[in-house]
This record gives structure tokens, sequence and C-alpha cells, in this order.
């Protein structure tokens, strides 16, 4: 498989966050969520020496990573919009508030934008359910969304459609 | 004159709300009048519709106004609120608060009262008084008090907690576990987010209790990654509880080491299941294992495995400081104690409502609840999660009872309740059951992994049949014989228990369906 290999500093911080999660038991899912805090995504490239550091095969990392909805292989866009789908922010107009946030933000659920501004996903319960419908954008939570508060919010951003 | 104490909630919620830029507003606008104030971050009360809470101490007790904005600072200031003085948003003694005075908390009697992290605020707060107990207790004795408070498992299964610990206390391993289930996903659940945010202590009281009582050294927290501020928490409080004495090489002076790890999850919704869970703290995809053998037996690593939710365990402090019989007097039948609901979705005052089994869901809706956001009827009441079935009016008025539920085919679960008004299309709502089932099976069992996907088509193949009648007739047979399948054929809840929203869903509300 031909693959960019990681950049040099990249692949030391990579050697460093190895040494720290090798000898925890269970170690794997602590050392991919540090990978992924410190490159904002688990870069394929990495797995070759997850693998060997982990004392595991190529394939079960892969299979971890993919299983994972949280991990992603891709960075994302640069602001990360969530809305939650789930049913207490379904009763209170989440599957609308997703449909415009597509067109606020000229991004397909699931998607990043073309210009790399933003990514949109569905997310399953942010724990907000007597406030719905929620939403996260990147590190901040916000309750009783809506269209119009959106619309504020990605102007504010500078991520409008 | 010392400053005025002010309270603003530091809980997701809260935060969700505007509690940080209030928090801020409050701060700039006292100094630039020269007031004095002290600005406490405290977990929340709960009154979720009244977020963020502002809370001011007075000698009459603490005074609430709320929901308050950045912009209603100055005019809350102006009014006096300082001193506890009329405004639009003041609520009253925050205690006297109907929604809050009416309840039962026993588990929740902290929240909203202390600063999550502050050791000191917990011990002020009856904190550690179990833990204390415990250290100087056999296990054997310790178990008998768990079971006789008929503590039974919050998490949704409701398994009587005492006889797990028990199966764990007898089997024979060099190295036992104590794990935490956090992985709160369902939706209409809080309480263990609010748990983990703001009363981490207690949590982790109720962990080193069981872990006495087994005799296991390790812990393990795990918690979901949409959590991120019940991570941070967590983590820090360990840290501390561990160098105060109540964690770490000895224990509260029991001689026994009991060290506790939070784990974050990644974000797949089965490893709430707690064998997914298990394969998932091991560093492996969250695949459900098949029982037996019981986890108590061959659990984290292939040893004994004590695991609990987040409310489980947080329960168990108070039953040892209080006694069992204490704990037990609550409730009624074989559900002892209280359960912290959660009135959640279309609801006008959502929030956290901590009461003995018994009430009924009609008292919770309308009492509590006030009836729906929009101001419109309540359809449908979804009860235990988005494996919980959609409960009609018929049955409003049956007690919340995990035996009276389970009787006419619904569960108590973990107290979430999930509101929707008489906008709510039911057919869509069971086919999003099968969907969010394609979405997060594991893959294991064929029943879930097939059936799911099966039943977002069977669903709208009724639906699209409304002009061929026999062809509809058919099709719901079918549905019938899928969700038959997957309730006894599924290896755990994710597959066994997705028909309960379905059935219940075309049962009680079967125009939705065109039928």
């Amino acid at each position: 498989m031909n693959q960019t290999p990681l950049p040099a500093d990249q692949a030391a911080l990579l050697q460093q966050l190895i040494g720290q999660h090798r000898h925890v038991a269970g170690g794997l899912l602590p050392l991919l969520h540090a990978v992924q805090d410190a490159l904002g995504h688990v870069p394929p490239a990495a797995v070759p020496d997850i693998a060997q550091g982990m004392g595991v095969s190529r394939a079960e990392v892969h299979g971890v990573l993919g299983y994972y909805h949280f991990f992603r292989a891709e960075p994302p866009g640069r602001h990360v919009v969530q809305v939650c789908l789930a049913e207490a922010c379904k009763a209170c107009g989440a599957d609308e508030l997703m449909t415009r946030a597509q067109a606020i933000l000229g991004c397909p659920s699931h998607g990043t934008r073309a210009d790399g501004a933003v990514t949109l996903e569905p997310v399953y319960c942010l724990g907000l359910c007597a406030s719905s419908p929620a939403i996260q954008v990147n590190d901040r939570v916000l309750a009783r969304m809506t269209p119009t508060r959106l619309q504020r919010l990605a102007t504010e951003l500078g991520v409008c459609a | 004159m010392s400053p005025v104490t002010v309270y603003v909630p530091c809980d997701s919620a809260a935060l969700a709300a505007g509690a940080d830029e209030v928090a801020a507003a409050l701060q700039a606008q006292c100094a630039r009048r020269g007031l004095a104030v002290e600005v406490v971050r405290n977990s929340s009360r709960g009154l979720f519709w009244l977020e963020p809470l502002v809370e001011v101490g007075t000698p009459q007790g603490r005074v609430a106004y709320g929901p308050v904005t950045e912009d209603d600072v100055p005019s809350l200031l102006d009014a006096g609120a300082l001193s506890g003085a009329a405004h639009p948003l003041r609520q009253g003694i925050t205690e006297q608060i109907p929604y809050l005075a009416l309840q039962e908390r026993l588990t929740f009697r902290r929240m909203g009262l202390t600063q999550p992290l502050s050791l000191a605020d917990y011990a002020a707060h009856d904190g550690w008084g179990g833990l204390k107990k415990a250290a100087a207790m056999e296990g054997a004795a310790l178990i008998h008090e768990v079971t006789h408070s008929g503590l039974r498992g919050r998490g949704g299964a409701a398994f009587p907690a005492g006889i797990k610990w028990k199966t764990v206390a007898h089997a024979q391993a060099a190295q036992k576990y104590v794990v935490c289930n956090a992985d709160e996903g369902d939706s209409g659940t809080f309480s263990d987010r609010m748990t983990l945010e703001g009363d981490p202590y207690m949590l982790l009281e109720g962990m080193a209790i069981a872990a006495l009582a087994v005799g296991a050294t390790q812990g393990y927290v795990y918690i979901r990654s949409e959590y991120p501020h019940a991570v941070a928490t967590m983590t820090e409080a360990v840290v501390r509880a561990t160098a105060a004495g109540y964690l770490g090489d000895d224990v509260c002076g029991s001689g026994k080491a009991f060290h506790v790890q939070v784990r974050k999850a990644a974000g797949a919704y089965v490893c709430g299941e707690e064998t997914a869970m298990l394969e998932s703290i091991e560093g492996k995809r969250g695949i459900v294992r098949a029982k037996p053998p019981l986890p108590a037996l061959e659990g984290l690593f292939g040893q004994p495995t004590v695991i609990n939710n987040v409310i489980t365990f947080a329960s168990v402090p108070v039953i040892l400081a209080r006694g069992a019989q204490f704990y037990r007097d609550f409730g009624m039948g074989r559900s002892h104690g209280t359960l912290p609901f959660q009135l959640a979705g279309n609801i006008r005052h959502g929030g956290l409502v901590e009461k003995a089994f018994g009430l009924t869901l009609r008292e919770l809706l309308y009492g509590f609840g006030g009836g729906t956001r929009s101001g419109r009827p309540i359809k449908a009441v979804q009860v235990g999660g988005p494996l919980g079935a959609y409960v009609p009016e018929s049955q409003w008025d049956v007690p919340l009872d995990y035996e009276a539920y389970a009787a006419m085919g619904a569960v108590v679960g973990h107290g979430g309740i999930v509101v929707h008004d008489d906008t709510a299309d039911m057919a869509a709502l069971a086919r999003y059951a099968f969907e969010f089932c394609t979405l997060e099976s594991c893959g294991k069992c064929t029943p879930c992994r097939i059936g799911s996907t099966r039943g977002v088509e069977v669903v709208d193949r009724i639906v699209g049949s409304a002009q061929n009648p026999p062809q509809r007739e058919q099709q719901v047979q079918l549905l019938r014989d899928l969700c038959h399948t997957m309730v006894h054929g599924s290896l755990c809840a994710m597959g066994g228990m997705t028909p309960y929203p379905v059935l219940s869903a075309l049962d009680h509300y079967p125009q939705d369906f065109g039928l």
C-alpha cells in the first residue's frame, strides 16, 4: 500500500505517544485518542508504527479505527459542526435543523466542504436531552438551537455557504 | 463588606445555555460597579429549562434567578439581585421551587449545591461517610447491606447489585476489577453525565466500596467521547481522591488498594453493552461477547469483574451511610429506593426528577414536566431510552415500577423519558429505531446486523402500500415475525430490544402506519 509517510515531526511525536501507551493494559484506544488529539486525525501512515509498537497486527489497528465512529482517517474541516439527531432532539425539530444546517453551511451531512472550512455530521446524543435540539461546534455545546441562531453562529465563524 | 456568593453552574447543559458568558458578565459588571462578589461554579440543580440558573447566597438561603442570559445581568444588578431582590427572572428560594421541593433526592442530594471537584465541599455534604463505614467492615457484611437495600442495576437491566457483587466476591482470582459503565449513549438520559460532571466523588466512593466488598484493586470508568467535560472532571477527580487517600494504595485506612483509570470511549453506542465495553477497554473493537461466561466470573482481561452503571455505584454511598433499611423503605414492590428520572424531549420543564419508584408517568409529565414545550398535546412517551417502548396515554397511570412496566411490555430502564407531541410520526420513529440499529449494531449476530436493515425496508413498504391493503397486511405480519426473531435471537439488547419501540409504535399508533 502506497502512503504518504508521516512528516518527521509527526513520526517523532507518534513514537513518543506509543512509548507512553505500550505498557498500558488495553492501551490501544487511549493511544489512538492521543494521536487524534495531537494531529486531529489518525493518519493511515501511522498504522504500521502503532501496530508494531502495541504488538498487534495492522489489521487489528485498522479494524479498531474503522469500528469506532470517533476516529478520523482524514483531517476534518477547520470547524466541526455536529447536530444531534437522537430521539429527544428529533422531538424538538432536529431533523429540520439538520436540513437547514446543510443549506446554511453549504455542506452535506457526513461531509467536509470543498474549501475545508467546515465538517458537518450527525451525532447521537450529547446528553442535553432536556434542552433539545442540541449541537456541538468544535468544543462548544449549544442547546435549544434554532436555524436562526445557527445562521448567526455560522456568520460569526465565517462559515456561511 | 464580605463578598456576596453567586452560583453559576458549570454543568454542560448550563454551559450549552450560556453559563460561561453569564459568569463572565457578572464578574465584569460587578467589578465596574464596585460590587464584591465571589462567583462559584457549582453543579446543576437539574432544572434545565431555567438554565443558566443563577443563585445568590442570602441569609434566607440561596435565591434563584433563571433562565439568565448575559444581557440580563445589568438589569439583575440594577434590581438588587445580589440581595435577593425581586426581578422578573426571580424564582424564589431555590429549595422551595416546587419542582425541587417535591423530589426525594438521595443520590442527587448534593447536586447543585457543591463545586464538583471540591473535596472540602464533598466532605462537608456527607461525602465519604459510606466509604469510611465500609473500610471498617468485612466484605460479606458490605455485600449484605447492598443486597438488603434492594438496589438493582440502574443502567436498565435492573439486576440486583448485591447478587452480582457476591458472585465476584466468591470467585477465586489473583486480580479482580470494578468497571463503571459511563457510556450513557441513550437519548433522553443525562443523570450519568450530571453525576460525572457534578458529583464525581460520589461515583468514586461507590466504586471504592464495591472494590472493598469484592476484593478488586483496579477500577475503570468508561466514559463516552461525546462527554468531554465529564472525562475531564472525572480524570481530575481521580487524581485528587487518590492524593487524599480515598483511592490508591490504602483506601481510607483499610489497608486495601484500589486504583482507578478513566477510559474514553470512541463513539460506538453498542459499547454501552457491558461485554462490548469490556472489549473496548481491552483495546479492541467493541464486539458483544456471548454469555456465559458471566463477566462477574470472566470479565475484563478474563478476570472476575463487577460492572455497574454510574447511578448504581452512585447509590451505594447513601446506602452504607444511612443503612440498607433506610434506602429499602423508598419505592414499591421489588423496586426499592429512588430513581433519577430524566424528563426530556418536547417537555416544558425538562430536567432531573429523583423520586421513589411508584409514581406515575402522568405525575412526571404534567406534575413536574408541565406538558409539552410546544404547547401541543402529548402523543407518545418513550421510556427507558431508544430501546424502550413508546407508552401511550392509556398507560400513563401505571406506577413506575420494574415489574409493572415489564408486565405491559415496556421498560423503566434508566428512567430516561422522551416526550413527543402530536406532530410526531410514529412510523418514522419506528423506522428510525431500526435505522439506528443498523448504524450501531456490532455485527456479531445476524438478527441484529441483518434484521435491522430488513426492518427499515419493511417499515418503508408498509407505509408505501397504502393503496394495496393485502400487501400491507402481509408486510405487517413480516414485521412482527422479524421482531420476534430479533427479540429471541439477538445476543444483546441492541437487537433484542430494538423491537420494543417498533412494536409499541405499531400497536398503539397503527394509524401512523396507514393501518
